[in-house]
């Protein structure tokens, strides 16, 4: 038999197996709801209800003012006849880009630091050592189980974050605006190769470390520069001109295949024996 | 005044089969931990349809040898061969489909149901989502605690939970470390007895414990570890023969010192006085007449002449000693 031959449904087997276990901890995902009903939902709907409500007074001016800073290309996109108005519509298309990238990273890290080196202290990596799951079967099904929560609770926060621009803001500019081409670019193309690199980096540790505890910590430390870049990159892909979503994204996608490679490799029966290899 | 055979032997298959019938062979297998000793040059062959009780200390590397013989780890050096394959390398995901395990911890997803664990186990060894987990659990009467979480279960339900998830699958090798370990009588009998059955249906096991008792009335072959390495092996019987291989008589007395005159007496090569009574050591059964017949001659009154059948649990406290 070929050892790098991949049997797809033991990947999927371990992927649901930790999907099941998240879904029957709500100690775990009701939190991170919260961070996105709050990023996705609540900041914005405050921010822009404020915005359009309160009218032309100095606070929007200054705002608006602002805008004058962003690109050309991105300048002649906004809409709007005054500047609450132009205000609004760039706070909902290229202010909060980021929240897109911040919350699913949160989300997966917080799930993927746990993936391996919970097996390892609840013992069940002896169980997973000793079934005919290959070490890149293991692997992958771990990262499409980190992936999916972070990937799944934004894709639903992103459908929620356009229902509320358009009821809020697209009155003001004509009607209903978002998302934008470039949305589409960041959301499904931009985004998840940022979270496959972070996941890359989490499960290499989580696969090394001894505890949770350290898995948590140490990934949080990593991440954070990561989602910093990734912040960068992403309103840099929404405000440049052109493709530039698009390069950033194939850049991503580029060291996201040579992480997740990497990566595999991390995972090792001796591991998942808790025996350092 | 006892004398023994070495006992650091060259350990065969049980009932003396070639080695190309074994399920598992292990030759001078080493496997080094960090801070740990691990095994060091370990010889163990096991024949088809037999059960193998390893017994041995803490870190004897029982566990080490099961996680050879699974290929959840791989000699460092020395060769491992299960059903003919190497399960440390290019075969283990053969071999591991042909094992079933019970680890010393029960290794379940607490969040999890009862049926959660056994369908994974079910899909991960390539059964499909419908196996008859009903079945599997019903064996372990754990079928009506199905649906609810394994964190609320009692340790021998969880001990039953993993054996339903080990034999779920039907394997060929069925290796438990320890599985009775913390059990109530009942969850201890049901593995035991699963064990019987699982070897009277053609399947290997490969089991340690600490319970030697236990281990007598299983097992085929014995195999007695001790610092990474076999220190014994053989059918219990062999391995007294081979320890103790002359007949021991137990002569009880109303004055017990008095027997010491047996010490010097034609046939005793070995004598051991404990209480009310000695341990003799003979180099022929058919002394007994003449001794009893010496020792009433010198006015002992005997209470007792008992042929003596040694314990595995003896053997291995005896082993141990040296």
């Amino acid at each position: 038999m070929n050892p790098r031959h991949m049997n797809r449904s033991r990947m999927w087997a371990v992927a649901r197996n930790d999907l099941r276990q998240l879904g029957h901890s709500p100690d775990f995902w009701a939190p991170m709801l919260v961070l996105a009903a709050l990023f996705f939902v609540i900041i914005p709907t405050v921010l822009l209800l404020t915005i359009t409500n309160i009218g032309n007074v100095g606070t929007v001016r200054n705002v608006s003012a602002a805008l004058d800073l962003l690109p050309q290309a991105a300048q002649e996109q906004i809409r709007g006849d005054n500047p609450a108005d132009r205000t609004g519509y760039a706070l909902a298309v290229y202010l909060f880009a980021p929240m897109a990238v911040i919350v699913p990273m949160t989300i997966s890290t917080a799930v993927g630091a746990n993936a391996l080196v919970g097996e390892k202290e609840k013992g069940t990596g002896e169980f997973l050592a000793h079934s005919p799951a290959s070490e890149r079967e293991i692997y992958l099904g771990k990262l499409i189980a980190s992936l999916l929560p972070g990937y799944l609770t934004t894709l639903i926060g992103f459908g929620l974050y356009s229902l509320a621009v358009n009821l809020i803001v697209g009155p003001n500019v004509g009607g209903w605006f978002f998302p934008t081409g470039a949305w589409w670019v960041l959301m499904l193309w931009v985004v998840p190769p940022f979270l496959a690199i972070t996941l890359s980096v989490v499960l290499r540790l989580s696969a090394r470390v001894k505890s949770a505890a350290a898995a948590q910590q140490a990934s949080g430390l990593v991440t954070l520069p990561l989602i910093m870049l990734s912040y960068a990159q992403s309103t840099g892909g929404l405000l440049g001109a052109g493709n530039a979503g698009f390069w950033v994204g194939l850049a991503a996608w580029t060291a996201a295949a040579f992480g997740l490679m990497r990566g595999a490799h991390a995972v090792t029966r001796p591991r998942l024996l808790g025996i350092d290899s | 005044m006892s004398t023994h055979a070495p006992v650091r032997e060259n350990p065969t298959a049980a009932g003396g089969e070639p080695p190309a019938a074994a399920v598992v062979d292990l030759a001078g297998v080493q496997y080094r931990f960090g801070s740990g000793t691990g095994l060091v040059d370990l010889d163990l062959s096991v024949r088809r349809g037999s059960i193998t009780v390893m017994v041995g200390p803490n870190g004897a590397g029982k566990t080490t040898a099961l996680r050879i013989i699974t290929g959840a780890l791989a000699p460092q050096s020395g060769s491992a061969r299960v059903f003919g394959l190497d399960p440390g390398g290019a075969d283990g995901e053969q071999v591991r489909r042909r094992c079933g395990v019970v680890a010393a911890k029960p290794a379940l997803y607490d969040r999890l149901t009862g049926r959660d664990n056994l369908r994974y186990a079910a899909e991960l060894f390539g059964l499909g989502r419908h196996a008859d987990v009903e079945e599997a659990a019903a064996r372990f009467g754990i079928d009506r605690s199905l649906d609810l979480r394994v964190a609320g279960y009692s340790t021998g339900m969880k001990t039953r939970l993993a054996l339903a998830r080990a034999v779920l699958h039907s394997p060929d090798l069925l290796l438990l470390d320890e599985p009775t370990s913390g059990l109530d009588p009942e969850s201890s009998h049901a593995v035991l007895g699963l064990v019987r059955e699982m070897a009277a249906e053609g399947a290997t096991v490969v089991m340690s414990t600490h319970l030697l008792l236990e281990a007598e009335g299983l097992a085929d072959q014995v195999v007695m570890m001790e610092n990474g390495t076999t220190v014994m092996a053989g059918s219990t019987e062999d391995l007294m023969r081979r320890y103790w291989p002359r007949p021991v008589v137990r002569f009880g007395a109303e004055d017990a010192p008095r027997l010491d005159a047996l010490a010097g007496m034609e046939g005793v090569v070995g004598y051991h006085r404990n209480g009310a009574g000695a341990d003799v050591e003979l180099d022929d059964l058919a002394r007994v007449p003449g001794l009893i017949a010496a020792l009433a001659g010198a006015g002992v009154r005997l209470t007792a002449v008992t042929p003596h059948e040694r314990s595995l649990e003896e053997l291995y406290l005896r082993v141990r000693q040296r």
